[in-house]
């Protein structure tokens, strides 16, 4: 088995991973640099560390999420801590009672890490509250997803090198995506300039001052930036509640060569996935290696998620040592 | 402070009182004496010398002795919620915060729509025999916003006004409707001013805060939008209208000009709107949603004004008690609702404390303006009248103590907040249903 990579000595803080907003810029280089190692032993043919042997880490999925549950799934199992997925139907009335109740049978079997995913905002928080173990926040409502933007800050700056100075336009939901608050976070603590694009209808009210700036013109958008990260827009919203088709969004907001020729020319595309392709980005340009870094993205989830898994854990053994 | 220890039908007389009677601008020392319920009399010079052996006497030590307060707006959760509130507790919740009389909202369940609800409550508060229960009707049938309810029927009841609780009557139509035909008997409709399609799904008011959290915001302009159509039918049916626990600077500028322009509405806010703003929720804490919702800091500073310039006319608690598993979840599947009867004065007496509204203003949004609003004899002194009063020390500090609350739930944000005010003993027809320690 491989050691697990060092972190540098800075210590995190932080009983839970519930969003980027509660962490420092110190915090997030920490975890930055964890998973940069990671992500090299991930390439390696022997991935695996003992580091959460013995360790439980339950993934709690209250909303459907292949792609999540498995990269939290693999960065457990690559640690050796014993993993179990559950996911919770949520009927609509009843979810609140299963929630806190789920929270304390589950308490009750001594977990060491909560991943927990729910499509309320705030959900993970409550949760966390009634557990006496880690909880990581696997995305809650259109609150905070901060593994997707840790991975997403990963991703970056392997590419660019950096975070410090880049411009970074997110474009597509802003309003009711937990991706793009947990990116804004994360990119301007550390030092990123971060622009929306979107309809005024999918735009968040007040939403500079969260200290960004908003287009309603993709292009003016786009222009100059190094970084184009696309949302995904989801089905229901397609059809005349938020935009009027499908069709109309693709032309005005879908991400396609034309609209991409203004940003700078190694402008690099990201998408959390999973894609709408010709909804919110054209075939081509989700598949242009050279550009698009989606599937580098999908790497290096599970490289951050490993890297909140040791650092969380890390805490544990302090506290399992008092 | 003596205490009232036998002969209880018989004349008691409260000596040494700083008499406020805001109905009439009376802030003077004196004393005050009841008899088989009523006010037998009361003033400077009464008792000047020494009360007359036959009567008991209580002595209040130069504390303020007014009218009891009138709530306008309670929920009582009887019938069909017990587990949430009774006509029992909500009163001793009452008597405990200085409430004497309280209008209750008829969303229980069943719904207060016909005669047999109304008939109900009144025997129910009869039974309890403590605070005065008056109960609303509901305007539409089953709270659907379509059908009218019988109005004349549940008025000749006892139905003070029309209602349908939370929810807005929507409808423009059968809105102009309800307005129209409460005229044949000169009824009151008191309106929950909220625009339904725009506030649909919302947890919060709209803005940074729910920005931040993620939360479907409502917009201020819903409030506005349904109180600004409302005005216009007002004017166009001539109905009597009031515009229930106004939030925003927007609807007070709206009432403050409909007023200015000679219509007859009124309006009321509730203390949390006066008191907090949206950060109040901070990270997700339920017990600060309530409908309409805490909204931004300048709309609270504008429902100061409101209360200062007089445009707001009443403050209600808007009493909604909850139990812990409707709070205890997500924030948006969180109930909307403080309960309000036992933080009514302390929180509105810091109006006076801190200089907004004088003394016997706030007072009188609490007691006769509401009363008059709702047409009960209630909320001032007057010789003859029943003796519903409260003993209260206006100056005394402490804290909000929820543990404390004799109200069956504890939903309340205020949990030790410090005040100045305290409700030393209530009064309902010369009884004493609370005595502090």
């Amino acid at each position: 088995m491989n050691a697990p990579p060092k972190a540098s000595q800075t210590a995190f803080r932080h009983r839970n991973l519930l969003g980027i907003a509660d962490l420092s810029a110190d915090d997030i280089s920490l975890i930055l640099d964890l998973s940069d190692a990671y992500a090299q032993t991930n390439r390696e043919r022997r991935k695996k560390s003992d580091l959460l042997d013995g360790r439980t880490v339950i993934n709690l999925f209250f909303e459907n999420s292949t792609r999540t549950r498995t990269s939290f799934e693999l960065a457990a199992r690559r640690l050796s801590a014993d993993v179990i997925n559950m996911t919770v139907e949520t009927s609509s009335i009843k979810k609140g009672e299963t929630l806190l109740d789920t929270a304390i049978t589950l308490n009750a079997m001594h977990p060491d890490v909560l991943v927990v995913r729910h499509p309320e905002s705030g959900a993970v928080k409550l949760l966390s509250e009634k557990v006496n173990c880690a909880v990581i926040n696997g995305g809650d409502g259109a609150h905070e997803h901060p593994t997707q933007a840790l991975l997403d800050a990963v991703t970056i700056r392997r590419r660019k090198g950096r975070l410090q100075g880049l411009t970074v336009a997110i474009c597509g939901d802003i309003q009711h995506s937990r991706v793009a608050r947990s990116n804004i976070y994360l990119l301007q603590t550390m030092g990123a300039r971060v622009r929306v694009v979107a309809p005024p209808t999918l735009m968040p009210p007040q939403v500079e001052r969260l200290g960004v700036e908003a287009f309603w013109d993709m292009e003016k958008g786009l222009a100059d930036c190094d970084i184009v990260m696309m949302l995904r827009l989801q089905t229901e919203r397609m059809q005349g509640s938020y935009v009027p088709s499908i069709r109309e969004y693709f032309r005005f907001f879908g991400l396609d060569y034309h609209k991409l020729s203004v940003a700078k020319p190694d402008a690099l595309i990201m998408h959390p996935g999973p894609m709408n392709r010709g909804v919110e980005i054209d075939s081509e340009v989700a598949d242009d290696f050279g550009r698009s870094a989606i599937q580098e993205q999908v790497e290096m989830g599970v490289a951050v998620r490993m890297a909140c898994l040791d650092l969380l854990t890390r805490n544990l053994a302090e506290a399992d040592a008092a | 402070m003596g205490k009232v220890t036998s002969n209880r039908s018989g004349p008691v007389a409260y000596i040494n009182a700083r008499l406020l009677d805001p109905a009439t601008g009376l802030d003077t020392k004196g004393a005050l004496v009841t008899e088989g319920g009523l006010i037998a009399d009361f003033g400077p010079r009464l008792f000047a010398d020494t009360p007359p052996a036959s009567v008991d006497v209580v002595d209040c030590e130069g504390l303020c002795l007014m009218p009891g307060l009138v709530d306008m707006r309670v929920q009582l959760r009887e019938p069909g919620e017990e587990h949430k509130e009774t006509i029992e507790t909500a009163s001793a919740a009452a008597s405990a915060g200085g409430v004497t009389a309280m209008a209750c909202l008829p969303n229980t369940d069943p719904v207060l729509d016909d005669v047999a609800g109304i008939e109900f409550i009144a025997r129910r508060a009869r039974e309890v025999k403590a605070t005065k229960v008056f109960c609303y009707a509901a305007a539409t049938r089953r709270l659907g916003g379509t059908e009218l309810t019988e109005m004349g029927l549940l008025a000749e009841t006892g139905a003070v006004a029309f209602t349908d609780g939370l929810r807005g009557i929507a409808d423009a139509r059968v809105m102009q409707r309800a307005l129209s035909y409460a005229k044949t008997f000169d009824l009151l409709l008191v309106q929950h001013p909220e625009e339904p399609s725009l506030a649909a799904d919302g947890a919060m008011n709209a803005g940074e805060m729910s920005m931040r959290l993620g939360l479907r915001g409502i917009p201020a302009v819903a409030e506005v939008i349904m109180i600004e159509r409302d005005l216009r039918l007002v004017e166009a049916t001539g109905g009597r209208y009031h515009a229930a626990h106004v939030s925003t600077g927007a609807a007070v500028d709206a009432m403050r000009r409909a007023k200015a322009r000679g219509l007859p509405v009124t309006c009321d806010t509730a203390p949390p709107y006066f008191t907090l703003n949206e950060t109040a929720i901070g990270d997700y804490r339920t017990f600060a949603k309530i409908s309409p919702p805490l909204r931004t800091e300048e709309d609270r500073v504008a429902v100061l004004e409101g209360l200062a310039d007089g445009t707001i006319d009443a403050i209600a608690s808007d009493h909604s008690p909850h139990d812990q598993d409707s709070k205890r979840v997500p924030f948006a599947q969180a109930e909307n609702g403080i309960v309000g009867l036992e933080t009514l004065l302390p929180l509105s007496l810091a109006l006076y404390h801190n200089g907004h509204v004088p003394l016997l203003d706030v007072l009188r949004k609490l007691s006769a303006t509401p009363a008059d609003i709702l047409r009960l004899p209630l909320g001032r002194l007057t010789k003859g009248a029943a003796a519903d009063l409260v003993l209260l020390d206006l100056d005394r500090p402490g804290r909000i103590d929820v543990d404390a609350f004799r109200s069956k739930s504890k939903n309340s944000p205020f949990e030790n907040m410090p005040v100045q005010g305290q409700v030393r003993r209530t009064i309902v027809e010369g009884r004493t249903l609370f005595e502090a320690d």
